[in-house]
């Protein structure tokens, strides 16, 4: 395995129960991704790319195969090891932002450093860099209903991003954005993959989205039909 | 940021519902409070009277007297442990109006047959020694404004004094206290040889005498022994437990009072089951935001202690609130009932067990959800939206 592989899927398969019915999502899938990647996942609805992302990120199980992280098994972990480890290495964006609507903007950045030990002025410290990076310094105080969609999306960036990890998945990101919005958030990424040098992980619909990934993989019926795309 | 923060948060994101939950907790603890509060006061009559203390009265009537000759006679007879004897002096304080419970008693075997009063050793063995001593209930003496050394005229609605007039003398040689709060100090005490040498009929009688038998189990036979051994002669006895002899009286209102208390302990836990279901409604709406915390890294045991916490929370600021409000309640009643309730005291089981189904309120509103949150699966609680 080399030594620039962050992610090895080897022979993963996936079905789900329904009634007495066994639907298969995947089955024997293999895949590999490499440090520094950013990859866009892109299929017809249905063909299993939250599933798939879901299993990057150590929410869902795989029902057969392996996944290895870092040289490591990660499929086969306990829950609270998975947990653990997803504090760790893991940054999540969603399509609805999904920040605490309670919480302010930094408040909602800083909720991931709760899991680490650091102390309440480096957490500040943290936040407002994150919070710089996606430029929403002036922003700090307000709260998620008092922000726009795009800049809600981008205080969900600060959020994945403030504990330094070096994935960072993300479903449909811009899925809930207009065309100008979703291009200052697809920029945003695409920088944190070039300057930070993120491994990033999209699914996404939208071909205009796919172009700023590094490559785009098509998954359909259970398989991948890859293709190399100029970024 | 911590843990507790995003609690208060959590809890305080839709004010109105939260007050009014708490509003809802703060009146079920306050009818809590007060009514337990008020029941106890009503028991307390027949719970404080010993079990093992036995009244032995005149067989006519309890104001007919009888004759001093019986408490030694009482005092010899098996399983008798301790007995005195007492007079009524149907005293009053300056004012015929205002009544003083006050009796004559035999010290030493008063202080041995009502172990449950206390006193300082000093100030014992000064009202053993003084004649003209009286001890007084620390109520008594909050009252009045009295004190150690304090001379206090105290006059008799039935009884003379020898040098005219229906006023004594005492001199206040103690004051005392209950062994529990409960315990009523709303009276006097004074020497009965005093009694006998100062007051105009003379004679050696006595009220009543009361006792304490070696064993609650054997109060039966022992009031019967008494009550045989003086049958057929001039001073026949009745003889019956303190607690008998109280609670005939208290039944009376006691009927009146259980079907009074049982409707409002009903309004109470039906407060509790409204409220705990609300509760767990506002921590369901949020199994979104719980399977975002568990992405997040969020353990689920600190998500369930986070939740958890939450509604104990919730519970013990409606109730703590509610049961100091209940406490105000009784403080300020008290002067005002202190006639008809002598013993209205919050007392610490009414707290406790307050307490106690604040964290049930609390535990079981938060159980549920909280294991809802333990087991959540994010990918199913995700597909829901
Ligand atoms: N928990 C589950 N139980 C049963 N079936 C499931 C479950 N989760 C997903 N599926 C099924 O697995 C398949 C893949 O779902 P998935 O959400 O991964 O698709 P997707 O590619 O992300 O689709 P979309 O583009 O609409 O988001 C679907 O047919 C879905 O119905
Ligand atoms: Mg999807």
């Amino acid at each position: 395995m080399s030594e620039d592989v962050l992610f090895q899927l080897n022979g993963v398969s996936k079905h789900f129960v329904r009634g007495k019915e066994e639907i298969s999502i995947f089955d024997n899938l293999d895949m590999s991704i490499e440090r520094g990647d950013f990859l866009a996942i892109m299929g017809p609805s249905g063909s299993g790319k939250t599933t798939l992302l879901n299993m990057l990120g150590g929410v869902d199980q795989p029902s057969g195969g392996e996944i290895h992280f870092d040289g490591s098994r990660v499929d086969n972990l306990r829950e609270s090891e998975l947990t653990r480890w997803r504090a760790h290495n893991i940054g999540f964006i969603f399509q609805f932002y999904n920040l605490m609507p309670m919480l302010n903007a930094a408040r909602n950045v800083e909720l991931p450093l709760l899991l680490t030990k650091l102390s309440r002025a480096q957490r500040r410290v943290s936040v407002e860099t994150a919070l710089a990076l996606v430029g929403l310094n002036d922003r700090a105080r307000h709260m998620p209903n008092q922000l726009s969609g795009g800049q809600q999306q981008r205080v969900a960036i600060a959020r994945a991003i403030v504990s330094d990890p070096n994935l960072i998945l993300c479903d449909e990101p811009t899925g809930d954005l207009d065309r100008k919005t979703a291009d200052e958030i697809l920029e945003m990424l695409q920088l944190l993959n070039r300057e930070h040098g993120k491994t990033i992980v999209m699914v996404t619909h939208d071909p205009e989205a796919a172009r700023y990934a590094k490559r785009t993989v098509h998954l359909d019926k259970g398989r991948f039909e890859q293709r190399e795309v100029a970024a | 940021m911590t843990d507790f923060y995003l609690i208060v948060k959590n809890m305080t994101r839709k004010p109105l519902r939260l007050f009014l939950t708490c509003f809802a907790i703060f009146i079920a603890f306050l009818i809590f409070g007060a009514v337990t509060t008020l029941k106890g006061a009503l028991d307390s009559g027949i719970d404080l009277a010993a079990d093992d203390r036995l009244v032995v009265v005149n067989r006519i009537n309890f104001t007919n007297p009888l004759p001093i000759s019986y408490y030694r006679k009482v005092a010899a007879m098996e399983g008798v442990r301790n007995v005195t004897h007492m007079n009524w002096f149907g005293g009053y304080y300056q004012d015929p109006t205002q009544q003083l419970v006050t009796m004559a008693v035999e010290p030493e075997s008063y202080l041995r047959v009502y172990d449950e009063v206390v006193i300082e050793p000093e100030q014992r063995s000064a009202w053993l020694q003084d004649r003209q001593g009286a001890l007084i209930g620390e109520k008594l003496a909050k009252i009045h404004g009295w004190k150690i050394g304090d001379r206090i005229p105290i006059s008799s609605s039935i009884f003379s004094h020898r040098d005219g007039g229906h006023t004594w003398d005492f001199v206040v040689s103690g004051i005392f206290t209950g062994e529990n709060e409960q315990y009523d100090t709303g009276y006097l005490v004074f020497h009965y040889k005093y009694f006998m040498e100062t007051q105009t009929f003379g004679g050696d009688t006595i009220g009543w005498l009361t006792l304490t038998t070696e064993d609650p189990s054997l109060n039966e036979a022992v009031a019967k022994r008494i009550d045989e051994s003086f049958a057929n002669s001039q001073y026949e006895t009745d003889t019956s437990t303190e607690k008998a002899f109280n609670k005939a009286f208290i039944e009376q209102i006691g009927n009146i009072g259980l079907i009074i208390f049982g409707v409002v302990f009903m309004a109470f836990f039906t407060i509790l089951v409204v409220v705990g279901n609300t509760m767990a409604l506002a921590i369901r709406e949020r199994t979104g935001e719980i399977a975002v915390l568990k992405t997040l890294g969020f353990s689920s045991a600190r998500i369930f202690r986070m939740v958890l916490s939450e509604s104990l929370l919730v519970a013990l600021i409606g109730g703590l609130a509610g049961l100091a409000a209940a406490w105000f309640l009784i403080e300020g009643a008290k002067a005002a009932m202190a006639r008809f309730l002598p013993n209205l005291v919050m007392g610490g089981d009414t707290v406790l067990q307050a307490i106690g189904f604040m964290l049930l309120l609390g535990l079981i509103t938060g159980l549920l959800p909280a294991i809802n949150a333990l087991r959540l699966n994010i990918v199913t609680a995700f597909n829901r939206g």
